[in-house]
């Protein structure tokens, strides 16, 4: 991988509605100049890890994870949680006990 | 020479015999903090209140013997701040956790503290610990003790720095694709990247889930072991943590390399290597060979695709682990935003710096419908493909040898513009994450008055051999006590 | 219907599991009641670093409840993560299961309108509810919304049915099928309005006799049996109007508005979900013996459709009595015991349906939870067999024994209720009744039947209802012989 010599601002960057709607779905709220810059990175990092295609992986399973633990639960326990004031106790808009949150809509 | 100069076995040694205090050891090391450190910004806070209040606790065990015999009674050391700690703010180096305190510790943190540790406060590192140089961090610049105007590398730059500079005896950090060893390298101190499973990410702010791990980082080998003996373990509050037996460490580092068969893994060597570090690493080969070791060269033939999986996975859970940061439970919250989307975005946008918005987005868009297949699905196999190749290998040899990092600490600013120049940084440390095989950086030389270190890696649960072969080199290495001369106030080496 | 379009009908249901702590916490499952926000932890206030670990009793009841649906259940199953922002969604994404569920391929038998139906059950999965989110009055106006997260990270089950219904009628059916069925297993409590038994359908139209669907049309917000039916009526015919026309159905999500009587749009602005499912690397997967499928199995209790066949069949129920008395396995049970201690079945039927129930009803307890044990309810109705008592005192008697608990027999002794049979007694009140009824008695005399009947009833009333009502007919008709 030439990863080295990697041009980030990569002509084939990710299209520019592609990066918006990224950005939107992640909520990241990312200027148009913003939008710009990320798109052209991505389009070189995206350019760079299409080396993956090259890897055989016919008749390869995935891996999610390692260490092949199956099967861990706990007992059906009841354990002593939070106070509602240590609940909210970290949050930045509070009412009445519960959580505030602007319009949803 | 200050006390921190001198490993934890010694200082137990000296808290046991009543040279010193737990309480002066921690008044000494608090001191350097505000001194030192100035220089440095290694701690983004310190706790110097609780920390006396710990000490003084160890002083009363120390003088009553209540039968705690924790090597760590009383040692000073720090956490890396992805790293909840109760009652303590806790922002994993990002403004999106200013002001979170977390209502509970991190099983490893709950662990150093039952052991009489005691903490002196949190530690830089790169906004949610994704970053090789540190310079993430949205809070504040942490320099290498050896050198100032370059990194301490990341992300656990402020662990690394902490320890080499001698702010404290140990600190923990996380290491996702390197984040621990590299920064080891980097400033000259052993870090240890456990295998995964061995020590809970329970309180851990997570980056990548299946790849992060908390290990130590420590001036010596012997540190790091037993370090690792009290962090290590099953918890059952993280489902991932293994009950495997840590094996005897301590008896490791005596064990000598002797008829160890050691490969050095031809992929990694024929990688562009800074001449410096590629000698130090040939030096040590050697010595290992005289030692009694068995080198042998080795193939890890995906290595070549192991960091475009790296950079699928580990951005895809970094694009889920993050979505829980929307300002409504915790966090400087979202201003007056008119409308949920706007608060979240509002929340985010100021919230994330510059490498976590390209993280994320990197994720969200591999998780997408028509790249899932094509991106982590195919990384997910490769994955697997870099995990056998490490079982095909270790059937061949005991464990592996390489450099840590290709080069040595780069300057401060140097690859902040190219992402992919950055992240071939951790082409070395990140298979071992892939694959969830145990990992170390050892401190084994110097390169143009830089620390160089190598990485030692084992199987799966086999962080015993990491330990012997790890002793063997620094004992033949004899560098450990050279301090870093960076911060001039201090006296010369011993 | 008449109509050239076919309706093709799945529900969805998720129904809360009778655990006792929520799915990847200890907090509790049970949260009605509670102040906002004192039902909750770090790990289901979703505070960074923390990790969920999976309830074993969740896991057993959905495998429990996909056995009982007739479900496969795959030696491998693991969670995934979906992944969405909502406030009540506290991680930004809610663990549950995409491709690998805990099973797969089942079946439900239920009736509607004396048909048998069979519908494929798709999957059943598990997974975790979310919080609540309070407005001040409609979610469209409110400017600013509340939340709660003590719901947050309840076990739920996902039972997602096939497309197999052709009628609205059919789903309240279903639904009303396998809700009984959760309640046989003891998994789900029933408990439609307050929210841990839900139903979503997806409805679309297809020309009658074709094969490929129409445009699917997801319908949310139906909190009752009577809401999912009126919905679907609604639904089916807004679409039949709008392909009669030659307009196209839009694939989407409609919401059923109870105060108005219809489906509205629930299309945002925002662009279609896209969920990035992906394995939750905080739980190694679910590896299900095949013996422990097995020990699920055999532990199943009988399921509704059987007892109410086996009801039928063995105590020669009427159709409507087994389905009656079927309605929860615990009700059959008290049947069974009735029937065990003595009374015979189609009378321990009747009294149980019609008198027991009533009274349990007005007083909002269940038959089985009733001060009247099975064997009262026997002792009582074998007094009514035996003549003891007629079957007007004995409801009187039913009522004070659903008060106390006493036994039937020392109530009817206390307040002297025992029916009168003595031929001497009888022969004086029906003297005194003739006399003070002479015109009734020319009556029957002359031929009009429906005289006697008075007649009885004058008897039945002097003698305060205790008197044997067909001993006291048959001595009237021997008193006035018709000639």
């Amino acid at each position: 991988m030439a990863i080295e010599h990697t041009n980030l601002s990569d002509p084939a960057g990710i299209d520019p509605k592609q990066v918006a709607r990224l950005s939107r779905l992640s909520r990241l709220g990312l200027s148009d100049d913003e939008l710009q810059r990320l798109g052209s990175q991505l389009g070189a990092i995206v350019a760079a890890v299409d080396k993956l295609a090259e890897a055989d992986t016919d008749r390869v399973d995935p891996t999610a994870q390692v260490g092949g633990l199956t099967n861990v639960c706990r007992p059906d326990v009841v354990l002593e949680g939070l106070s509602q004031g240590d609940a909210l106790a970290n949050a930045a808009s509070q009412e009445a006990g519960l959580l505030r949150v602007p319009a949803i809509q | 020479m200050t006390l921190l100069d001198r490993s934890i076995v010694e200082l137990g040694r000296g808290l046991r015999t009543g040279e010193f205090s737990s309480v002066e050891l921690t008044e000494s090391a608090l001191a350097d903090t505000r001194t030192v450190d100035g220089e440095l910004g290694a701690f983004l806070r310190t706790t110097a209140e609780a920390a006396m209040a710990q000490a003084a606790k160890a002083d009363r065990q120390l003088a009553e013997d209540t039968g705690n015999r924790s090597p760590l009674l009383g040692i000073p050391v720090a956490y890396k701040d992805v790293l909840c700690t109760k009652g303590v703010e806790t922002t994993a180096g990002s403004r999106i956790l200013t002001g979170f305190i977390p209502p509970y510790s991190a099983t490893a943190i709950e662990r150093m503290e039952a052991a009489g540790a005691v903490g002196l406060g949190k530690l830089n590192c790169d906004e949610f610990a994704m970053g090789s140089s540190n310079e993430n961090s949205a809070f504040q610049t942490t320099r290498n003790p050896w050198a100032t105007d370059r990194v301490p590398g990341g992300s656990s730059g402020g662990s690394a720095v902490a320890v080499a500079a001698r702010m404290v005896s140990a600190a923990l950090g996380t290491d996702t694709g390197g984040s621990i060893r590299l920064p080891a390298s980097f400033c000259g101190v052993v870090g240890v990247k456990p295998s995964y499973g061995r020590v809970s990410r329970y309180g851990l702010i997570a980056f990548a889930s299946s790849l992060d791990q908390v290990g130590p980082l420590t001036k010596t080998v012997e540190d790091a072991a037993l370090v690792l003996e009290v962090i290590a373990g099953l918890d059952a509050r993280d489902s991932t943590s293994s009950s495997a037996p840590l094996g005897d460490l301590r008896g490791a580092l005596k064990a000598g390399v002797s008829g160890l068969r050691v490969g050095i893994p031809k992929e990694y060597l024929s990688m562009e290597i800074e001449p410096g570090v590629r000698d130090v690493f040939d030096i040590s080969v050697s010595r290992l060979e005289a030692a009694g070791a068995r080198l042998s060269e080795v193939s890890l033939p995906s290595t070549e695709y192991a960091l475009a999986a790296y950079y699928v996975i580990a951005p895809a859970e970094v694009s889920s682990n993050l979505a829980r940061m929307d300002g409504v439970r915790f966090g400087p919250g979202f201003g007056s935003a008119p409308n949920l989307m706007a608060a979240y975005e509002s929340a985010r946008h100021l919230g994330f710096g510059p490498e976590v918005r390209r993280r994320i987005a990197l994720g969200t868009y591999v998780l997408s419908s028509g790249y899932y297949d094509a991106y982590y699905l195919r990384a997910q196999k490769v994955r697997t493909l870099v995990s056998q190749d490490f079982e095909q290998v270790f059937k061949e040899v005991d464990c592996l040898i390489s450099p840590t990092a290709p080069t040595t600490a780069f300057r401060i600013g140097e690859r902040l513009a190219d992402p992919l120049a950055m992240y071939a940084t951790d082409l070395l440390t990140l298979p071992a994450n892939l694959a969830g095989v145990s990992g170390m950086s050892v401190p084994a030389g110097f390169a143009g008055g830089l620390p160089v270190g190598l990485q030692v890696l084992a199987p799966y649960m086999g962080e015993a051999t990491c330990f012997q072969v790890a002793a063997t080199i620094e004992e033949m290495a004899q560098i450990w006590q050279i301090r870093p001369a960076g911060h001039a106030n201090l006296e010369s080496p011993v | 219907m008449t109509s050239i379009w076919e309706p093709v009908i799945g529900l969805e249901v998720h129904a809360q599991l009778l655990t006792a702590s929520k799915m990847f916490c200890g907090c509790r499952a049970q949260y009605l009641g509670m102040a906002p926000n004192s039902n909750t932890c770090p790990v289901c206030l979703g505070l960074p670093g923390t990790l969920p670990v999976i309830n074993q009793v969740a896991v057993q009841l959905t495998i429990r409840t996909a056995l009982a649906l007739n479900c496969e259940i795959p030696e491998f199953s693991k969670f995934d993560r979906k992944n969405y922002f909502y406030p009540d969604l506290p991680k930004g994404y809610q663990i549950s299961q995409f491709d690998l569920p805990l099973s797969l391929n089942g079946l439900l038998e239920f009736e509607v309108e004396g048909r048998l139906v069979r519908a494929g059950i798709t999957r059943v999965h598990l997974e975790e509810d979310a919080g609540t989110l309070h407005h001040a009055g409609e979610i469209q106006n409110a400017s600013f919304s509340l939340v709660d997260l003590n719901r947050a990270g309840v076990p739920l089950m996902e039972i997602v049915g096939e497309p197999d219904l052709r009628h609205p009628v059919e789903a309240p059916a279903y639904l009303a099928a396998l809700r009984r069925t959760l309640i046989y297993l003891g998994v789900n409590d029933g408990n439609m309005e307050d929210g841990s038994l839900r139903c979503d359908a997806n409805v679309s139209l297809r020309r009658t006799g074709a094969s490929e669907l129409g445009a699917k049309v997801e319908v949310k917000n139906m909190n009752s049996f009577r809401s999912i039916q009126r919905a679907l009526d609604f639904e089916v015919a807004r679409q039949t109007e709008l392909l009669d026309q030659g307009q196209s159905v839009a694939q989407e999500t409609r919401g059923w508005s109870e105060l108005e009587q219809v489906t509205v749009s629930q299309r945002s602005k925002e662009e279609a979900q896209e969920y990035r499912y992906f394995p939750e690397p905080d739980l190694p997967p679910l590896v299900i013996s095949r013996a422990y499928v097995a020990e699920l199995r055999a532990a199943l209790p009988e399921l509704p459709m059987a007892t109410r066949r086996r009801l039928r069949e063995q105590y020669a129920l009427s159709e409507e009595q087994a389905r009656l008395i079927s309605e929860t396995a615990l009700d059959a049970a008290y049947f069974e015991s009735v029937v065990a201690a003595g009374a015979p079945p189609a009378a321990a039927a009747n009294w149980q349906v019609q008198n027991l129930q009533a009274l349990c009803n007005a007083a909002h307890i269940s038959v089985s939870g009733c001060p009247v044990r099975p064997e009262l309810l026997a002792e009582l109705i074998t007094m009514v067999v035996t003549d003891q008592v007629s079957g007007a005192v004995a409801k009187e008697v039913l009522a004070e024994v659903f008060e106390t608990g006493a036994r039937p027999s020392a109530v009817v002794l206390a307040r002297g209720l025992g029916q009168v049979s003595d031929t001497a007694e009888l022969e004086r009140l029906v003297a005194e009744a003739l006399a003070a009824n002479q015109k009734a008695s020319a009556d029957y005399q002359g031929g009009n039947d429906r005289a006697l009947g008075s007649l009885v009833g004058a008897v039945m009333a002097l003698s305060r209802g205790k008197a044997n009502p067909k001993a006291v007919g048959q001595l009237l008709r021997d008193r006035l012989p018709r000639k």
